[in-house]
C-alpha cells in the first residue's frame, strides 16, 4: 500500500518501499500519528492543521522521531524539504515514508537525495535522545530505561510470543532500534499499550529489533490467546523483557548491553544529594539508620504509604529493619523515581542493588577519613583528634544540607569557640538524635557531648580520670591549708588560676622573692626553727595558723617585734607577699565563673607548680638553716658581749 | 501443596488469607475459622512451655475428609493456619514445619519493614510472593 501512496508524493519517483520496510514504516508513522492521541486512519487531531481527509503524523513526534535518527540537523531539514512535507505542509503517508527512507540513506552514508531512495537500504536507526524525551515528558535525566515501563505494562505475554516469531522469522534483517516516538518515562496515564510496546522494544544494540511486531500492535491491545507456552529465554533476551514473570532476564539483557542507561542509575549528584541527606540522618556513613527515623524522613515525600512500604521491601535487601548507606539510596532513587511518576519495579533493579551501588561508587577519600575516624576502635585518646579532623571536614560538605541541619546548628551555640566546634555540637545532635533509635544498630559514638573547646577535648581526651576526685586531691595534697587558700580561688577561673604559680615562679632567682612563694611551705620549717629562736617562735607559730593575706600584715609585724636578723628575710617577704595577696583577689572574684573547665587547667597547672614548688622548698630549707645558723651566731655573739657591756 | 494460608492476628482477625482455588475461598475461609478454637485449646494446654520450634509448631489441628488443617503459633500469638489437599500423598511433618518456617520468616520481614504497623493486612509483595510459591507447587 505505501508503494502505491508513494504516487501521491508529487515530485518523487514511486517508492519501492520492501516488505520489512513497509511494516516498519507503517507502524512509525502510526505511532507518530497515534502519538497526537489519535490512531491511524482516525483523523488525528493534528490532521485538522493539516490537508483534511488525510492521516497525518503530527509534526511534533514526527520531529522527535527525525531527531531520535541523530543526524545533523541540516540533514534533516533538506530530508524534510525532499520528502515534500514542507511542500505539502504536513507529513502524510508518502512523505513520512520518504522521509525515513532518506533518513536511512543518510545513515547508510548515502547523500541526501531523491534519487538514493531508489536503492535499498536498511532500515533507518532511531536513537532516543534524552533530551528529546525530557522535552517530552519532562522527566529525569535516565530515561532510556526499557525496563521502567516493564512491570506496569501489564502486557501480555502473547505479545511477545508473536515478536518471537517474527523475530526468528527475520533475523537476517539488519540491526534496527526500534523507531521511538515516545519516551520511556511516562506515566501510566500517559501511555497508550501500544507506544509502550513499541518503546519497550528499543535500546538493546545487539538486539534485533524488528519491526514486525509493530504492525501486530494494535491488535494487541486485546489480549489474545497463544498459550503461555514460554517463550525461549534466547529471544526474548533479545527483546526487553517485560513481563514480570520474565523479570529475570532482566540481568541478562544488562550482560549484554554493560547496564544502559536507564532510570534506576544513579547518576553521580544524585548520589551525592543521598549521600548528604544520609549524613544528615545518621552521620556515621558506614552506620545504619534505623527503620522510625528513615519511615519519618520517606513519609515526607508524600507516598503512600503502600508505596512506601513496597519501596522499603525492595530497597532493605537484608532485610535487618534498618537502612545501610546503598540501601538508602536505593530507597531514596526509588522514591524520587516514584515522585516522578516511574511505576516500582518488581524487584529491585541491578542498578541499586547495594553491591553494585557499593561497587560503582566508592566512597570518596574524604569519606575514607571519615570511615578512618569514625572507627570504633578509635581509642579515646585519638578520638577527638580525629574528631577535629572529621568535623573540620564535614563542615565544608555540611554546608548544603538541608534545613534541619542548620537549624541544629542554629540551636547548638552554647560556649562555641570555633567553626569546628560549632561542627562538634552539630553533629552531636544530629547524632543524638539517631543515635537514640540506633541503639541497637549504629556503632556506639563515645566523643564526649559536653566539650566545648578542642583543647578542652584533646584535654580530656588525655586525662580519662574525672574531675571530681581532682580537687580532693590537691587538697589532700595540700601540706597546710594555706596552699588551698592559696590555689583555691586560682582553681574555678581558667586562666587565672594559672596565675598565683607562675608569680612564685619568676621570683625564684632571688632567695628573698622564692621565700615569699613557698612561704607556705616555710610555715612547717618556720615551726620548727623557732625552736632556735625562742623570742620570734610565738609570732611564727601564729603565723603559719593565719591565712595568706593576713600573714604579710603579720609579717609586716614582724620587724616590728623581732630583731633584726629576721627583718631582712621578712621585710623581702613581706613586699612580695603583699603583691602576691593582691592577686588573690581579683581571681576570687573569677572563681564563680567557668569553674569546670578551670578547675581542670588549674589542676594540672598545680600539678605542674607542686613540683616546682617541691624543688624550691628543698631550696629554701638549705637556705634557712643558713641564715638560721648566721642567727643562732649573732645571738650568740650578741650574748656574749652582752655581759661585757653589763658588767 | 497448601491450599489455603492463613495469618490470624493475637486477637483472631486475619491479616492475610489465601487460598488457591479460589471459587472454594469461602469454604477455607470457614475451616480457618474454625480452627482457630482448636489453636487456642493447643495454646492453652501448653501453659508456660519453653518456647522453641516444636512448640511453636502445632501440628494437625484437625482432619476433614478432604483437607487437613495444620497449626502454628509465634510468640506474639500470631497464629499461621495451612490447609492442605488429603489426597496429596501424605505430606511428611518435617515440609510442613518448614514451610511453616519459611512463612514466619517472611513474616518477620514483612514485620521489619517501619512503614508496616502491626494490625494492618499484611500487603508485603514479598509475602505474596513466598506464599504463591508454597501454595503453586499443587498445580
Amino acid at each position: 500500500m505505501e508503494a502505491a501512496a508513494s504516487g501521491g508524493c508529487g515530485s518523487g519517483p514511486p517508492l519501492l518501499l520492501s516488505e520489512g520496510e513497509q511494516q516498519c514504516y507503517s507502524e512509525l508513522f502510526a505511532r507518530c500519528a497515534g502519538a497526537a492521541g489519535g490512531g491511524p486512519g482516525s483523523g488525528p487531531p493534528e490532521a485538522a492543521r493539516a490537508a483534511p481527509g488525510a492521516s497525518t503524523a503530527a509534526s511534533g513526534p514526527v520531529a522527535d522521531l527525525f531527531r531520535a535518527s541523530q543526524l545533523p540537523a541540516e540533514t534533516l531539514h533538506q530530508i524534510t524539504e525532499l520528502c515534500g512535507a514542507k511542500r505539502v505542509g504536513y507529513f502524510g503517508p508518502t512523505q513520512f515514508y520518504v522521509a525515513l527512507k532518506l533518513i536511512a540513506a543518510a545513515q547508510s552514508g548515502l547523500p541526501v537525495r531523491i534519487e538514493s531512495i531508489k536503492c535499498e537500504l536498511p532500515l533507518p536507526r532511531f536513537m532516543m535522545s534524552k533530551t528529546d524525551a525530557e522535552i517530552r515528558f519532562g522527566n529525569m535525566a535516565e530515561l532510556h530505561g526499557t525496563k521502567v515501563q516493564i512491570p506496569y505494562l501489564i502486557t501480555e505475554k502473547n505479545t511477545f510470543k508473536r515478536m518471537d516469531d517474527e523475530d526468528k522469522q527475520q533475523e537476517t534483517q539488519s540491526p534496527t532500534m526500534s523507531p521511538l516516538a515516545s519516551p520511556p518515562s511516562s506515566p501510566p496515564h500517559y501511555q497508550r499499550v501500544p507506544l509502550s510496546h513499541g518503546y519497550s522494544k528499543l535500546r538493546k544494540s545487539t538486539e534485533q529489533m524488528h519491526p514486525a511486531p509493530y504492525e501486530a500492535r494494535q491488535p494487541l491491545v486485546q489480549p489474545e490467546g497463544p498459550s503461555l507456552g514460554g517463550p525461549g529465554a534466547k529471544p526474548l533476551r533479545h527483546q526487553a523483557s517485560l513481563i514480570r514473570s520474565f523479570s529475570v532476564e532482566r540481568e541478562l539483557q544488562d550482560n549484554n548491553s554493560s547496564y544502559p542507561d536507564e532510570p534506576w542509575r544513579i547518576t553521580e549528584e544524585q548520589r551525592e544529594y543521598y549521600v548528604n541527606q544520609f549524613r544528615s540522618l545518621q552521620p556515621d556513613p558506614s552506620s545504619f539508620i534505623s527503620g522510625s527515623v528513615a519511615k519519618n524522613f520517606f513519609t515526607k515525600s508524600k507516598l503512600s504509604i503502600p508505596e512506601l512500604s513496597y519501596i522499603w521491601e525492595l530497597s532493605d535487601a537484608d532485610c535487618d529493619g534498618a537502612l545501610s548507606l546503598p540501601e538508602f539510596c536505593a530507597a531514596f532513587h526509588l522514591i524520587v523515581a516514584r515522585k516522578n511518576g516511574y511505576p516500582l519495579p518488581e524487584s529491585l533493579p541491578p542498578t541499586l542493588q547495594p553491591e553494585y551501588l557499593q561497587a560503582a561508587f566508592p566512597k570518596p577519600k574524604w569519606e575514607c577519613a571519615l570511615f578512618d575516624s569514625y572507627s570504633e576502635s578509635v581509642p579515646a585518646n585519638q578520638q577527638p583528634r580525629d574528631l577535629n579532623r572529621m568535623e573540620k571536614l564535614s563542615i565544608k560538605d555540611m554546608a548544603d544540607f538541608p534545613v534541619p541541619t542548620q537549624d541544629v546548628t542554629g540551636d547548638d551555640k552554647q560556649a562555641l569557640k570555633s567553626a569546628t566546634d560549632e561542627a562538634l555540637p552539630k553533629d552531636m545532635e544530629d547524632s543524638a538524635t539517631p543515635k537514640d533509635s540506633n541503639s541497637l544498630k549504629a556503632r556506639p559514638r563515645s566523643r564526649s557531648y559536653s566539650s566545648t573547646s578542642i583543647e578542652e577535648a584533646m584535654k580530656r581526651g588525655e586525662d580519662p580520670p574525672t574531675p571530681p576526685p581532682r580537687p580532693q586531691k590537691t587538697h589532700s595534697r595540700a601540706s597546710s591549708l594555706d596552699l588551698n587558700k592559696v590555689f583555691q580561688p586560682s582553681v574555678p577561673a581558667s586562666k587565672s588560676g594559672l596565675l598565683p604559680p607562675p608569680p612564685a615562679l619568676p621570683p625564684r632567682p632571688c632567695p628573698s622573692q622564692s621565700e615569699q612563694a613557698s612561704e607556705a611551705e616555710l610555715h612547717p620549717q618556720l615551726n620548727r626553727a623557732p625552736s632556735q629562736a625562742a623570742e620570734s617562735s610565738p609570732a611564727k607559730k601564729d603565723i603559719p595558723y593565719s591565712q595568706p593575706p593576713s600573714k604579710p600584715i603579720r609579717r609586716k609585724f614582724r620587724p616590728e617585734n623581732q630583731a633584726t636578723e629576721s627583718q631582712e628575710p621578712t621585710t623581702a617577704v613581706g613586699g612580695p607577699a603583699s603583691v602576691a595577696t593582691v592577686k588573690p583577689h581579683p581571681t576570687v572574684q573569677k572563681q564563680s565563673s567557668k569553674q569546670k573547665k578551670a578547675i581542670q587547667t588549674a589542676i594540672r597547672k598545680n600539678k605542674e607548680a607542686n613540683a616546682v614548688l617541691a624543688r624550691l622548698n628543698s631550696e629554701l630549707q638549705q637556705q634557712l638553716k643558713e641564715v638560721h645558723q648566721e642567727r643562732i651566731a649573732l645571738e650568740n655573739q650578741l650574748e656574749q658581749l652582752r655581759p661585757v657591756t653589763v658588767l | 501443596m497448601a491450599v489455603c494460608v492463613a495469618v490470624i492476628a493475637k486477637e483472631n482477625y486475619p491479616l492475610y488469607i489465601r487460598s488457591v482455588p479460589t471459587e472454594n475461598e469461602l469454604k477455607f475461609h470457614y475451616m480457618v475459622h474454625t480452627s482457630l478454637d482448636v489453636v487456642d485449646e493447643k495454646i492453652s494446654a501448653m501453659g508456660k512451655a519453653l518456647v522453641d520450634q516444636r512448640e511453636l509448631y502445632l501440628g494437625l489441628l484437625y482432619p476433614t475428609e478432604d483437607y487437613k488443617v495444620y497449626g502454628y503459633v509465634t510468640n506474639s500469638k500470631v497464629k499461621f493456619v495451612m490447609v492442605v489437599d488429603s489426597s496429596n500423598t501424605a505430606l511428611r511433618d518435617n515440609e510442613i514445619r518448614s514451610m511453616f518456617r519459611k512463612l514466619h520468616n517472611s513474616y518477620t520481614d514483612v514485620m521489619c519493614n517501619p512503614f508496616y504497623t502491626p494490625g494492618d493486612r499484611i500487603q508485603s509483595r514479598a509475602f505474596d510472593g513466598m506464599v504463591t510459591s508454597m501454595m503453586i507447587q499443587v498445580c
